[in-house]
């Protein structure tokens, strides 16, 4: 591509890239994000590429080379469970759950007659639903930030350009003074996508103002909660929607460099960004003099190390420095001295993505959409026990039974809904009550929950909730950077209590004892991550007590999970007197006379469960 | 500037760095494990946390005070968010109290007794890391460790040494060099400084106190001691005496009831290295040699230099240390059977330093290859080993030190706080004796607190241009700045501890501004009431250059660089 | 606890890499990242090579390394394991996938890699590849919905295509 020097020059090429992008007669589109790709989309695509090559105008797209998963084109659809996923423009058809042996299939009724292959598409209650924009998956969500994930070529900038990239920053920079692009997302009510929902207008005014004149913009993709990949589908999918809300936000403070800094867990999305900025600095959108104007942005990429809270902006910016990341206190705060001590402007990948089109179709607009505390969109990752995981985009406020039964459509296997998970470890679980809720910050702040970055794991009736809590607890303290005693010991202390009690050798005094802990823990420890680390205990310990009583008081879980609490017994019944399980039990739990029914003594038993999978005839029950 | 609510009362602050210290002005002693005014706010204890009047908390210590700010100290969540936080870290940490060195002073402990900790909740922490006993001057035990990280901000930021620094992460972090070294394997400049800042008892003195009491109690041997400047105005300190106080005296007595034959003053050393030393930098400067002279009376500093820029190891001084030229003489007196009785001598040096511990042993000390001074014992061993034998210091008059090295110069007192061989070198250099002249010298820039102090001179008619630094911090970044050719100097007195000896790494802790305030004034107020200013006009030494160090000023006196290693 | 001199070729590497970085403080974690993606660990000799090339001390090099999970200063395994342990796989079972694998390989948390430097079984915090869960990682490439019984299959698949090396080499 040619570099621009120029608006003239810059809607000429969009139009060209628009042009190009009209003529394409048939494009299969076929998903390389992670998900699909662990399923197989590289050999569709190598299929489908053999089957076109005798075909001029049909297009596949995906990556060339499978040398590792960092080379391929279409981002993430979200629509994780169903893949792989394939799309075939211009009919808009998606097929789910591709296998090699479709695709003559597809190639043959689609791609050359332009015929639906039903049995591939999304079925629900008899219906089919040929293009994705019907399936109920898609059609509950607004999808803004997302629009392009799947549907353009990640690895090329004219299909973004083409698709609407850097008009944003176009009208930004020939239409508007910083000042007013700070305005501009001020008026918006913009919130950081990161967690705590802090104004990014706010941020960035604050930053505009510092007396230092050298300002770095800094982009946190250390998506680190378990659960969540919304960021990571951003990067793989439209770098450069997010390269372009860096651009914005640097030209608004007055920045010259800015920082991505990437879980080295997401090497497709580091792969995706290098090439993304590669073909920016190309086409004059980084750089020197970007467009012909006196403004000049340098970006670099950092990859994480394997840190979670690095996602906490001090230790991130610590970590670009070549430092442990550890956060340090504050005041002062990122906004006066972030990278190297300068002012910093440090937003999450989401929050970047929205810029651009809050810029470029004004605040009042953006305003529309969502709550009016809580404007635009929100993307969640939404798994766990739903039928429809995936990565999903709804309007902040949407309640949370839409998101659940409407977009995630309701629990597998007629199971009953008990709670969700969100924000990850630092967030809390919602109950049934909860469900009618409206999921923003502020009213997930009211009730001590949190968006967090935005994983929303659902769980169903078999899940143990003392065990969740435990889970996250032990994530959390593994993970503590290990700087302040509240964090590094505290956590320590709820993780062994909680451990105690999925055991069955917890006391009444321990639950006082968690909330002792887990009150002084989110009233002193140093960083937001150490302070939000209880939460997931508090918000279970409150929604669940019971579950918390019955393992203390009754030595039992009722969701059946919790191994030590289990139960075994032998139906005399239906038990032959084979003695294979007396054999094979570790412990030498179970007694008995051969061709006579065993018994299991329950003092010895371990509870490991291998007598269940000896018996041949099904005559060991487990008792929850 | 404005004033502030703190628990009720309306409190004016100026420029104070945050609340923590507003707060403390107000004579509330809020609890702190990893404050330290010294170093770098790190933020990790959470005990001076405090709360606002909307009930948000905060940590006191990176919070800037704001005019109008109404805050509570002690409401009873506070206290029992800090009684939880120290029952985590009692509970993480390796409990031997009884036994263990750092018993008494231990702040950790003061902190469990004054919040009440009445019990723990939780399993004790296995004691698992072993104790690290390689350094010749410090003992590193990371079962007790708290993690406030005090010695690694002071060994990096403060010394720009970094032998120690965090390892690893969450509940396995430690402090620890490189790959688990042991302190021997490092660059570690046994400063001690880290001893000094550390709560607990996770690193402390390597003692000698057990050898020297086997050496009194041996009647094959004559025990001598010396004893350094800044001792004598930091001992007090352990037995209630006004900090700073000169306790020369009641030392001199106690260390004979002890059982010390002779007590001697390493002022007399000092003098020595005056002598020596200003001859030295005279000779290289009519030379033209290219560079600073740098003193070497500091082994910390000396060690800090030869591992960090080699390049510059010609530019240290020849001269011994104070100790070692000392000990050195001491030794070949002791040679002489009349002296000696027919029994061995064991030389003590009484310092406040750890790093002597480690300059006994360094091979270019020696005379004929054979060690000098036996023992280093700091000022804490010796307010021990005072202790255990129960002699009640506060109570005991005085005495004076013994012949034929009794007596000292006011130069060589002031030794003990920086830029006091600068001073005695100046006054050496000095022809005049005169008040006014002494004066001169003395607000040349020489005095006070400064990390770095930069004064010139005149002799003869020629400028001569010198630097004090204290702190091998300063002391890099004026390496660099001399290397750089930004700066040069023709003499640069080096002391490693910040404000020098009277901080050293062997001195009593929990030195606050006016401690160290005090130290320094009881060395100047001691040179004060001393007739013989200059080491030069020392009769003693002067006999001794007439006597024992006839033909022997070069082996015993200089270090005997590369010539005695093999 | 440090290994034998390293032979000369890994210095020309460490070299190389460092060539690509400017020679501050802030350079350390991408050049330690570059030397353990061609060795597959931190051999502790280059990190204070490094550490000297780019003017911080070999303790700090050493506490900056040690502070993140991906460093690792022992040799590990030609294939890395990682089972996921996010949320998503933790709900789905991915316990029992990581139970098989230690068993089989005679591995444990404290020990991850086998003797012959096959084999490395780590466990992750999360893959962000929620909808295959249980995922996991071997080497570059996502394997999902995991269970024991893959998880062997996958073994003996290695397995083989390591033997088939070997046999080639011979030949």
């Amino acid at each position: 591509m040619i570099r621009i020097e120029n608006r003239f020059q810059l809607k000429q090429v969009r139009a060209e890239c628009q042009a190009e992008t009209k003529q394409e007669k048939c494009r299969v589109l076929i998903c390389g994000g992670t998900g699909c790709l662990a399923g197989g989309s590289a050999k569709l695509y190598e299929h489908m590429k053999e089957l076109a090559a005798e075909h001029e105008n049909v297009q596949v797209e995906i990556g060339p080379e499978i040398a590792h998963i960092g080379v391929h084109k279409s981002g993430c659809h979200g629509f994780c469970e169903m893949g792989p996923l394939m799309r075939i423009e211009p009919y808009g058809y998606l097929y789910l759950k591709v296998q090699e042996s479709d695709c003559g299939e597809i190639f043959e009724k689609t791609v050359l007659r332009g015929q639906p292959v039903e049995r591939l598409m999304f079925r629900q209650d008899n219906k089919v639903y040929p293009s994705e924009e019907e399936i109920p998956f898609y059609a509950k969500q607004t999808r803004l930030v997302l629009k392009n994930c799947g549907h353009i070529d990640a690895e090329r900038i004219e299909a973004a350009i083409a698709a609407g990239a850097y008009e944003g920053l176009e009208k930004a920079l020939f239409e508007m003074t910083p000042k007013a692009v700070i305005q501009a997302i001020t008026d918006s009510k913009l919130r950081g996508r990161g967690g705590a929902g802090f104004p990014a207008g706010k941020k960035w005014s604050q930053v505009a103002a510092q007396k230092e004149t050298v300002r770095y913009v800094v982009c946190n993709g250390d998506e680190g909660d378990p659960g969540a990949f919304m960021d990571r589908s951003i990067m793989e999918g439209d770098p450069h929607r997010m390269i372009e809300g860096m651009l914005i936000a640097a030209y608004a403070v007055g920045a010259q460099e800015g920082y991505i800094y990437v879980r080295a867990e997401y090497p497709l999305a580091i792969e995706r960004l290098k090439l993304a900025i590669a073909q920016a600095e190309e086409a004059g959108f980084l750089g020197d003099n970007i467009l012909g104007t006196d403004f000049c942005f340098r970006l670099h990429i950092n990859r994480g190390a394997g840190a979670f809270v690095c996602g906490e902006g001090s230790a991130l910016t610590a970590s670009i420095e070549g430092k442990r990341g550890m956060p340090r206190v504050k005041p002062p705060r990122t906004v006066e001295h972030g990278l190297w001590e300068k002012p910093t402007v440090l937003n999450n990948v989401e929050t970047y993505a929205n810029v651009p089109m809050i810029i470029q179709r004004g605040a009042e607009w953006y305003r529309g959409i969502g709550t009016p505390e809580s404007p635009g969109t929100k993307a969640f990752a939404l798994t766990g026990n739903v039928c429809n995981t995936g990565l999903i985009e709804v309007p902040m406020g949407t309640p949370l039974r839409d998101i659940v039964f409407d977009v995630g459509g309701g629990i597998p296997n007629g199971k009953k809904f008990k709670a969700v998970q969100i924000g990850g470890p630092s967030g809390g679980c919602l109950s049934e009550k909860d469900l009618d809720r409206h999921m923003d910050f502020d009213s997930l702040t009211k009730i001590g929950a949190m968006i967090g970055s935005g994983g929303m794991v659902v769980m169903d009736e078999d899940t143990c909730m003392v065990e969740v809590a435990r889970f996250f607890m032990s994530f959390t303290q593994r993970e503590s950077c290990g700087k302040c005693v509240p964090c590094r010991e505290g956590t320590q202390r709820m993780l062994e209590i909680l451990e105690r009690i999925v055991a069955g050798q917890g006391t009444m005094e321990d639950l006082d004892t968690l909330r002792d802990l887990a009150d002084m823990i989110e009233n002193t420890a140093l960083c937001g991550l150490g302070k939000s680390a209880p939460k997931p205990v508090i918000s279970t310990l409150n929604a669940f007590r019971d579950e918390y009583v019955a393992h203390i008081r009754d030595r039992r879980c009722p969701a059946g999970v919790c191994s030590k609490l289990r139960v075994y017994s032998i139906d005399p019944a239906k038990c032959k007197g084979c003695s294979k399980c007396a054999r094979n039990c570790p412990a030498s739990a179970i007694h008995g006379t051969l061709k006579s029914p065993y018994t299991i003594d329950q003092d010895a038993c371990i509870r490991c469960g291998s007598c269940v999978e000896q018996c041949a005839f099904g005559a060991i029950t487990v008792e929850k | 500037m404005g004033f502030m609510t703190i628990d009720g009362q309306r409190v004016e602050f100026t420029n104070e760095p945050n609340v923590l210290t507003v707060i403390r002005n107000a004579e509330i002693d809020i609890p702190t494990l990893c404050y330290h005014s010294e170093l770098s706010i790190y933020g990790a204890c959470r005990l001076c946390t405090v709360e606002d009047d909307r009930g948000k908390t905060f940590a006191s210590c990176a919070e800037p005070p704001r005019d109008g700010m109404v805050i509570y100290t002690n409401t009873p969540r506070l206290m029992r968010y800090r009684r939880t936080i120290l029952e985590l870290l009692l509970a993480a940490h390796d409990r031997d109290c009884t036994t263990c060195v750092k018993s008494g002073e231990c702040h950790l402990l003061e902190l469990a007794h004054r919040m009440g900790v009445d019990r723990i909740r939780f399993k004790n922490r296995e004691a698992k890391y072993p104790i690290d006993e390689s350094s010749p001057a410090i003992v590193r035990n990371p079962n007790k460790c708290i993690l406030c990280g005090d010695c690694v901000r002071m060994c990096d930021n403060v010394q720009s040494v970094n032998a120690i620094d965090f390892a690893y992460r969450g509940t396995s972090t430690l402090v620890t060099p490189a790959f688990n070294k042991t302190i021997a394997q490092t660059n570690c400049v046994n400063c001690g400084q880290c001893r000094v800042v550390c709560p607990t008892g996770a690193i402390s003195i390597k003692t000698n106190i057990d050898e020297v009491w086997d050496a009194l109690a041996d009647p094959n041997t004559i025990v001598v001691a010396q004893v350094a400047p800044a001792v004598r105005v930091a001992l007090g300190d352990k037995f209630g005496i006004p900090k700073g106080e000169n306790v020369m005296g009641k030392l001199v007595n106690a260390l004979h009831r002890l059982g010390f034959h002779e007590v001697y003053d390493t002022t007399y050393g000092a003098d020595l290295t005056v002598i020596e030393e200003a001859e030295e930098l005279l000779e290289r400067i009519s030379s033209g040699a290219k560079g600073p002279l740098f003193t070497s009376c500091c082994p910390a500093w000396v060690k800090f230099c030869e591992t960090r820029y080699p390049e510059l190891a010609d530019n240290i001084s020849t001269c011994r240390s104070p100790q070692q030229m000392f000990g050195a003489v001491i030794r070949e007196y002791y040679r002489n059977p009349e002296i000696n009785q027919g029994k061995k001598l064991v030389s003590v040096s009484i310092m406040p330093c750890t790093a002597k511990k480690e300059e006994i042993l360094r091979p270019e000390s020696m005379t004929n290859g054979r060690q000098d001074v036996d023992y280093v014992l700091t000022t804490t061993e010796v307010a021990s080993m005072i202790r255990k034998s129960g002699i009640r210091f506060e109570n005991i008059d005085g005495e004076s030190t013994d012949m034929p090295f009794g007596i000292g110069s006011g130069g060589g007192v002031i030794f003990g706080v920086t830029g006091g061989v600068t001073e005695a070198v100046l006054r050496r250099l000095q022809t005049g004796h005169s008040r006014v002249e002494m004066d001169r010298i003395r607000t040349s820039g020489v005095r006070g607190d400064d990390g770095l102090k930069e004064l010139t001179f005149d002799y003869m008619g020629k400028e001569i241009r010198a630097a004090v630094v204290n702190g091998l911090g300063n002391a890099d970044k004026l390496i660099k700045r001399i290397q750089s050719g930004e700066v040069s100097y023709d003499f640069v007195e080096v002391m490693a501890c910040r404000r020098g000896c009277i901080m050293g790494g062997g001195q009593p802790v929990g030195a606050g501004p006016r401690t160290r305030k005090a130290r320094a004034k009881g060395l100047y107020d001691t040179d004060v009431n001393m007739q013989i200013k200059k080491s030069n006009e020392n009769p003693m030494v002067l006999a001794l250059y007439e006597g024992l160090l006839k033909g022997k000023t070069h082996q015993l006196l200089h270090r005997n660089l590369g010539s005695t290693e093999n | 606890m440090k290994p034998t001199m390293l032979d000369q070729s890994y210095y020309e590497t460490a070299n190389e890499i460092i060539s690509r970085y400017p020679l501050e403080e802030k350079s350390l974690i991408p050049i330690i990242q570059d030397i353990q993606a061609t060795y597959r660990y931190l051999p502790p000799d280059l990190l204070d090579y490094v550490a000297k090339k780019i003017g911080i001390t070999e303790t700090k090099a050493y506490s900056v390394a040690s502070f993140y999970e991906n460093f690792s200063f022992e040799q590990k395994g030609k294939y890395v394991l990682k089972i996921c342990d996010g949320t998503a796989c933790h709900v789905r079972k991915s316990t029992p996938v990581l139970q098989y694998l230690r068993q089989e390989l005679g591995l444990s948390e404290t020990k991850q890699t086998t003797d012959d430097l096959m084999f490395t079984v780590e466990v992750v915090s999360c893959l962000g590849a929620c909808g295959l869960a249980p995922a996991m990682m071997v080497n570059e490439q996502v394997h999902p919905k995991m269970t024991p019984e893959k998880a062997a299959e996958l073994l003996k698949e290695l397995r083989a295509k390591e033997e088939e090396g070997r046999n080639d080499d011979q030949n």
